[in-house]
């Protein structure tokens, strides 16, 4: 399957300052068609288009909205969340510099169908060169929004990798420290200042215009049985064209490493950042897809030159440095983790080391707090199994 | 007594998010030292504590002096695989300090940070609010020079 520019489509076509150009591109003709419709008939549309959050969880969107639609308060929120720090992952990045319109127009579709009239930006402290371009469109596009009564807000986060995690994140626009919440409740009973909340990424948030204009079938006819649509995904590391590519859910790996990026002497793929699986070149068929392998979209691919070890260890170390430190799998487990990689790393490895790795995931997995903690082993464990021989040759 | 500049940003800042109040001041070329961080606690009617956990929690905050520019260089694997490392090291040589530090002329610090989403050009750093990429050692100087 070649590639497939559903969420891109404006990408490099539209002027992205410029409403006019965004206009004449369809822009705003799903707003016009969802303000025309109840609430709920749009929540219904999404519902039925089996969109599913594109940050990495995968949960129904439409559901989500339903909830949120369905709290009863005076107050909501919608937040989008573009605080994008997963390891390799820059595709938000690239839709929000080229197409700011379209985020801006689903975070409207999107405040219209829970009811919400505040909506909030949370963009990560190193997008902050960002500001100006979507600045600029939230201004320009100020006649629709006043059209669905919505307003919208930048707020630019301070430099954390945990504030990608839902309720962290909240917990940064209200000023405080990026620390998880326990849960439930979920963000659509209580989120932002206890209200009920939306909060989706950024890439779910630009497929609701495409849904609102083409419709509900025609985007679920895209894709596999449980992942519809598109998928937007940045590939880096080990390929000859570094980039943002969009395959249709269920895409063979291979076609996005080997096709797209061009890479060669491939050994092995990770999907999903730091916290990501790992996919040996056997694998490299493997269909994306919520079913399979997919992550946030940041996929790095590594040659035979690459030491497996060293990557784990990195990974680590990532990890280590950015656990918020409110639950202890997450904060103690990262610091051991880090410590016993680092002996393989330096061929000073003890027998029970690998059972000790083993057993420390497992504990973290099943423990820790949100899905930093929980994930962190993700890469560990996935190289256990398919490249152990590479740590066993490092036990002195 | 509360610094002018700091009385300022706080008066605009009526709602009291820290986060937001802490970057203005620190945008502003102040230091978040403890008597600044006292003063806003007092201001906003916090404890330091809650001042100080997240001036101390964020990467962009920092508790100790920062130069007046802020050089975060990625360290993260997409740019660890583009050889980041000679870049940090001729940064190093360029300014005389380690990551970390500050030059004695208070003019640069430098700090490596993890992924800034930057890797379709790796290596890549961030200097103030501004990104730079496909770095070599040989292209560090005459950035630098911008900034001196």
């Amino acid at each position: 399957m070649p590639e497939k520019r559903v969420v891109l489509k404006n990408c490099g076509i539209v002027n992205p300052i410029s409403l006019k150009s965004y206009i004449e591109n369809d822009g705003f003709k799903a707003l016009e068609n969802a303000i025309k419709m109840t609430p709920t008939d749009v929540i219904e549309e999404i519902k039925r288009s089996g969109l599913r959050g594109r940050g990495g969880a995968g949960f129904p969107t439409g559901i989500k909205w339903e909830m949120t639609n369905k709290s009863v308060s005076d107050e909501k929120y919608v937040i989008c969340n573009a605080d994008e720090g997963e390891v390799g992952t820059f595709k938000d990045r690239y839709m929000i510099e080229n197409d700011p319109f379209s985020l801006i127009e689903g975070v409207t579709i999107a405040c219209y169908a829970v009811g919400a009239k505040k909506a909030y930006i949370y963009l990560r402290a190193e997008y902050n060169f960002l500001i100006g371009v979507l600045q600029n469109a939230i201004d320009q596009s100020s006649e629709y929004l006043k059209k669905a009564d919505v307003e919208i807000e930048i707020f630019e986060g301070a430099g954390a990798y945990i504030c990608g995690e839902e309720s962290a994140l909240i917990e940064s626009i209200e000023g405080k420290r990026g620390e998880v919440r326990y849960r439930p409740p979920f963000p659509p009973t209580e989120g932002l200042w206890k209200k009920p909340t939306v909060i989706d990424n950024v890439e779910t948030l630009m497929n609701i215009p495409r849904i609102m204009t083409e419709g509900a079938d025609w985007f679920s006819n895209m894709g596999t049985d449980r992942s519809k649509g598109t998928k937007v995904f940045s590939i880096c590391g080990d390929v000859e064209k570094v980039g943002v590519y969009e395959l249709v859910m269920g895409s063979p790996l291979r076609e996005l490493v080997e096709g797209l990026a061009q890479a060669k002497d491939v050994k092995m793929v990770q999907i999903g950042g730091a916290s990501g699986r790992i996919v040996p070149y056997g694998n490299i068929d493997t269909p994306l897809s919520f079913e399979t392998v997919l992550g946030a979209g940041g996929v790095m691919v590594f040659n035979s030159t690459r030491d497996v070890i060293e990557i784990v260890r990195m990974n680590a170390e990532f990890f280590e440095e950015e656990s918020c430190g409110k639950c202890f799998p997450c904060r103690e487990g990262t610091k051991r983790m880090l410590e016993i990689i680092t002996r393989f790393a330096e061929h000073r490895a003890k027998p029970r080391d690998i059972k000790a790795l083993e057993d420390l995931s497992e504990t973290m997995m099943l423990s820790s707090l949100c899905g930093l903690g929980q994930a962190a082993p993700n890469s560990l464990m996935d190289t256990l199994k398919y490249y152990l021989s590479e740590y066993e040759m490092r036990i002195r | 007594m509360v610094n002018n500049v700091v009385r300022e940003i706080l008066a605009h800042h009526k709602n009291g998010n820290l986060i937001s109040i802490l970057k203005e001041v620190q945008d502003n070329r102040i230091d978040l030292s403890k008597d600044v961080m006292m003063d806003i606690a007092k201001s906003v009617g916090v404890s330091f504590s809650d001042v100080y956990e997240i001036a101390s929690f964020y990467s962009f905050l920092s508790t100790e002096p920062i130069g007046k520019n802020v050089i975060r260089i990625c360290k993260s694997i997409p740019c660890f695989m583009k050889s980041c490392d000679v870049v940090i090291k001729a940064i190093e040589k360029e300014l005389g300090i380690k990551p970390g530090e500050i030059t004695a002329d208070k003019k640069f610090s430098f700090h490596l940070t993890n992924c800034i989403g930057a890797c379709d050009i790796a290596p890549a750093m961030m200097i103030n609010k501004k990104r730079y990429g496909n770095l070599t050692p040989g292209k560090i100087a005459q950035i630098l020079d911008e900034y001196k």
